[in-house]
């Protein structure tokens, strides 16, 4: 999804991308059908490579909690170098699609395709490739684990700054042309500073979301591969093995007090900093503010050790890189034939790739397996549906109750922003060892885990929504004296439904992600399984089965894609056209 | 027609009574914003008041008072319905926003206070036809508030507000976010129903803060004082309707407006418990530089040469008196100007800033900006007192907070470093919000 940082920082987080201009076309398809040639085409690869039998445990995990604060270091710094690479796939890919027509015809409808798609699947093929590229190092694992983080990191980043570049402000591009700007000056001084704000902001739901993908993939079996990275996740997983309730709670500790740290000591300061390149020329009226980065501000020690960081980033600008002459093109009647030449290459391609995919697929899959997947994939649709419907209702009266309140609702946006980044599975036991006790249907009692931690998108979309009713139109149910029902249907949630339908956006697709490791857990040899594609594919990665898995990563991902366009898109551009209030 | 309603000659019960008004904002601890103080008001049937003031003198707080929309923190506020009507609706209002909800039609906005009311549905469409039909918005009643002029805007917020038939109707300055033409002719309409009689309301009380809209269509003029606002006059207007602008005595009355709002406001001592003693309790207004230039050469070339009225000039430059006046004080403060009555005069000092070059017109303000204003003094010695040169600017703003609540402050620092900056006394970081004597250059 894409966020976009608006007046206020915490509100009107609308996703872009399911605004009418990116309606989908007949590149959807063609996106679509390219990633699945490349999904088949890794496992192939995959396949031909000679797997090493056996653990990779090159340092098993220890339940102590004195080696916990490395372990947190370690989950930490690989969702660094996941946001890192993101940041850097950002900045080639997005800059790639908004300068080249050609490369935007593809690229942006695979963006919009990727950030649908429930990244864990990416997750069997990449550990089983980047295990085979490293056979006998722990790098590859690493890899895997970072490079999963970044599958669930990219696409809505890269989306962001797009955006950015395709609606720079003429007026400072046509400055940049007359003063005759490098394409590497006019990144640096238009470019990256416009889509700055927009970027951080997505970065940081990136960032959010990440932890629950950091906390899965380090303890992961594939196949006869098992992974376990020191981590969080790793120290989890072991607890839950071992039946070691103490030891989840320490995790659940750690996890919380890790992402406190970041929030207050990385991206409150960010985002702060971030305000000062908001394009507007008025003042805005609330400022992001964070005590952190005042503290900065104010210190002298930190503005000394800045000013290295300073320096290099003023010579940038000077930094010539060789100037690619714009290719001169010979009038419209040769762009047309480019034009065609280009479509008919990607169609080529895309021929070739629904011909790859068919092939593998009779091969391995048989039609009535197909449609076990797609039955079981209707059960977790309606499980999403059901819950998002029961979510809705607790959280929307009292996500309007915190909003309709300043003083609340400056205090419980940032708990919620919270709640949601807290990795949910991390919870799970608890859960689980209730459902045991009490001999609950997993089918039924399973079900609210896949939105224990999406839900939150909800209630603090809400929250925004409501916060952001404007004040005269309270004053006229006040002065009218309007009934509360009447003030719910004519005024409360006409207001909030545009963020409604972000939130809800939102928590469908975290729940979609979530099904995987929610609908079959375990506790220590106790396992619990709910029907579902989720537990499909959980245990078609267990077994490394791998065209099991590629199917069920398919119907999700149909499953997912279908329901944002019929529904959530639907809604949205509904609320853009109805319900805007400016 | 249900709209039409015969207004009693002469009723002398008053509708609204306001009794000894005070209103605080801010918490309790410190200093709070004082907006109200010691308001009084009646409104008698058949009047139109209007309250004139300049932002920031309360007079949309007193009006939120009276439509029971913000609890006041002393005084009384009474709206009496008129004995045997069937409406138990005191007051409605009209909003300078327009205030509709973008999602309902205008049919459905209009019905909106109807049905808050329980009103039957059949004879609710049947009121709410008549109030768009008087209004002049037939054919819109399908229309969503985006399809609309501001003007049709505003016409249905008015509509909204006639159909429930309040006693009083209340008017949020109405007409300041139209452009021109389209406030004028609303206006025309509005009293035209007025005098006609043909709207179900028994009195208009229009907050607004334009002097010449105010003497065009009020009985009676509240003008209010600013920090804290007070009623400072009540001018009674009684000029026949309809009423010309360019008639001498329209004319005469809106200068002597003018003189009754700058006469209380240019005396700058005690605005908010200030200080006289060290003088840094002076709230400052954020002028710009160059509006303050633009201000001196205005007044300095002909027909003005260095005097002119301040109605006049408001005239000349197209500017309401509320941006007008935080300007000629500002110039007062600095002594550029001298204001007496409805006059302003510019000093000598002004005249010599009038002619200089860039240069010398900096060093002329720098001069006046350390030796008139306290705290462009005040941070310029601290500055030259500490050895590094530099100071965190919170430290000024905390010792503004404890003379004048937190939004005067902010305002207060805003003009001070804007005007240091052009004056070059001293300079100010907004990346780490500190103030130094660095020379830029």
């Amino acid at each position: 999804m894409v966020f976009l940082s608006s007046d206020r920082l915490n509100t009107g987080l609308l996703t872009r991308f399911v605004r009418r201009e990116f309606a989908p076309n007949r590149f959807d398809v063609i996106a679509l059908v390219l990633i699945g040639a490349v999904a088949v085409l890794v496992v192939h690869g995959a396949q031909q490579m000679n797997l090493p039998v056996g653990h990779l445990r090159s340092q098993p995990v220890v339940l102590d909690p004195a080696r916990l604060p490395e372990y947190a270091l370690r989950s930490t710094l690989r969702m660094f170098a996941a946001i890192f690479a993101s940041l850097l796939f950002t900045f080639v890919v997005a800059t790639l699609a908004a300068k080249s027509r050609k490369a935007e015809l593809v690229i942006v409808p695979m963006l919009d395709i990727l950030q649908s798609i429930p990244v864990f699947g990416f997750l069997t093929f990449t550990v089983t490739f980047f295990i085979g590229l490293f056979p006998t190092s722990e790098l590859g694992v690493e890899l895997a684990a970072i490079f999963t983080v970044f599958t669930a990191q990219a696409w809505n980043m890269a989306f962001s700054f797009y955006q950015s570049l395709r609606t720079l402000p003429s007026d400072l591009v046509e400055v940049s042309q007359q003063f005759n700007l490098s394409p590497w000056q006019r990144f640096i001084k238009l470019e990256l500073p416009f889509a700055t704000p927009a970027l951080v902001w997505n970065t940081m739901m990136s960032m959010s979301g990440g932890w629950f993908f950091v906390v899965l993939s380090e303890a992961i079996t594939v196949g006869k591969t098992t992974v376990t990275l020191p981590g969080i996740g790793s120290w989890l997983a072991l607890a839950i093995e071992n039946q070691d309730f103490k030891s989840v709670a320490w995790a659940v500790g750690a996890m919380a007090v890790v992402i406190l740290l970041y929030d207050q000591l990385l991206f409150r300061p960010i985002v702060a900093w971030a305000d000062r390149f908001r394009f507007e020329q008025t003042a805005s009226q609330e400022q992001p503010e964070s005590w952190f980065y005042d503290l900065l501000r104010r210190t002298r020690l930190f503005r000394r050790i800045g000013r290295p960081f300073v320096a290099v980033w003023r010579l940038l600008p000077r930094v010539s890189l060789p100037r690619v002459p714009a290719p001169q093109i010979g009038g419209k009647q040769t762009a047309i034939w480019t034009d065609r030449a280009w479509f008919a290459l990607v169609v080529a391609v895309a021929l070739w790739a629904v011909w790859m995919i068919a092939s593998y697929v009779i091969a391995s899959l048989s039609l009535h397996e197909i449609l076990i997947a797609f039955g079981l994939g209707l059960i977790t649709l309606v499980r999403v549906l059901v819950l998002i419907a029961i979510a809705s209702l607790i959280w929307v009266p009292i996500g309007v109750w915190i909003g309709l309140r300043p003083a609340w609702s400056q205090r419980m946006q940032p708990v919620a922003q919270f709640l949601a980044a807290f990795p949910a599975q991390v919870l799970f036991p608890g859960a689980i060892i209730a459902i045991i006790a009490f001999h609950l249907d997993p089918n039924i009692w399973l079900s609210p885990l896949i939105i224990l931690g999406t839900q939150w998108y909800i209630l603090f979309n809400v929250v925004a929504g409501a916060s952001a009713l404007p004040s005269d139109l309270k004053e006229v149910v006040g002065i009218f004296h309007v009934g509360s029902w009447q003030r719910w249907r004519d005024f409360i949630l006409p207001g909030i439904f545009p963020y409604y339908v972000t939130g809800a956006l939102t928590a469908s697709g975290g729940s979609w992600n979530a099904s995987v490791v929610a609908e079959i857990v375990s506790w220590g040899h106790t396992h619990l399984e709910a029907m579902g594609l989720g537990a499909y594919i959980s245990k078609a990665t267990t077994a490394g089965d791998f065209p099991r898995v590629a199917l069920g990563i398919t119907v999700m991902s149909i499953f997912v894609i279908v329901l944002n366009r019929s529904v959530w898109r639907p809604l949205y551009s509904y609320a853009e056209n109805h319900l805007r209030l400016d | 027609m249900t709209m039409t309603l015969d207004r009693p000659i002469a009723s002398s019960a008053p509708l609204v009574e306001v009794k000894a008004l005070k209103h605080v904002y801010g918490k309790g601890g410190g200093p709070g914003l004082v907006v109200l103080d010691d308001v009084n008001l009646t409104m008698r049937p058949n009047e139109i008041v209007g309250l004139l003031g300049r932002s920031g003198s309360g007079k949309s707080t007193l009006l939120r008072s009276i439509a029971g929309l913000i609890t006041p923190t002393g005084g009384t506020v009474t709206v009496n319905d008129m004995p045997g009507e069937d409406t138990a609706h005191g007051v409605a209002m009209v909003f300078q926003s327009f205030a509709l909800f973008p999602w309902l039609t205008v049919q459905k906005n209009v019905e909106l206070g109807l049905e808050a009311k329980g009103v039957p549905a059949e004879e609710r469409r049947k009121r709410t036809l008549a109030a768009i039909d008087l209004i002049g918005l037939d054919g819109f009643e399908n229309a969503y508030p985006k399809e609309l002029s501001g003007g049709m805007r505003q016409r249905v917020g008015l509509a909204r507000a006639l159909v429930v038939q309040p006693s009083v109707l209340l008017m949020d300055e109405p007409f300041s976010a139209l452009d021109v033409l389209t406030a004028e002719t609303l206006r025309t309409d509005l009293l035209d129903l007025w005098s006609e009689g043909r709207m179900p309301i028994r009195a208009i009380l229009l907050v607004t803060h334009n002097i010449e809209e105010a003497v065009l269509m009020c009985d009676r003029i509240l003008v209010f004082s600013s920090n804290p606002g007070r009623v400072i006059a009540e001018i009674k207007v009684e000029l026949p309707q309809p009423r010309k602008r360019l008639d001498p005595a329209f004319r005469s009355l809106v200068d002597e407006i003018y003189a009754r709002m700058t006469a209380r406001a240019v005396v700058p001592a005690a605005r908010e418990g200030a200080f006289p003693g060290t003088g840094l309790g002076l709230a400052l207004t954020h002028v710009s530089t160059n509006t303050l230039a633009g201000m001196m050469e205005a007044i300095a070339a002909p027909p003005n040469n260095g005097s002119a009225e301040l109605a006049t000039l408001a005239r000349e430059l197209q500017m309401e008196a509320d941006e007008l006046l935080p300007i000629a004080e500002t110039l007062q403060l600095m002594r550029f100007a001298e204001i007496e009555g409805r006059t302003i005069r510019l000093t000598p000092a002004a005249r010599r800033y009038d002619a200089a070059d860039v240069d010398e017109r900096k060093q002329l303000f720098a001069q006046h900006l350390l030796a008139y204003v306290p705290l462009a003094g005040h941070i310029r010695r601290v500055l030259d007192d500490r050895a590094s040169h530099q100071a965190p600017a919170t430290r000024f703003r905390d010792e503004l907070e404890d003379y004048m609540s937190e939004p005067y402050a902010e305002e207060t620092m805003d003009a001070i470093i804007s005007w240091g900056r052009y004056a070059e006394i001293f300079a100010y970081h907004e990346d780490d919000d500190r103030f130094s004597l660095d020379d830029p250059a």
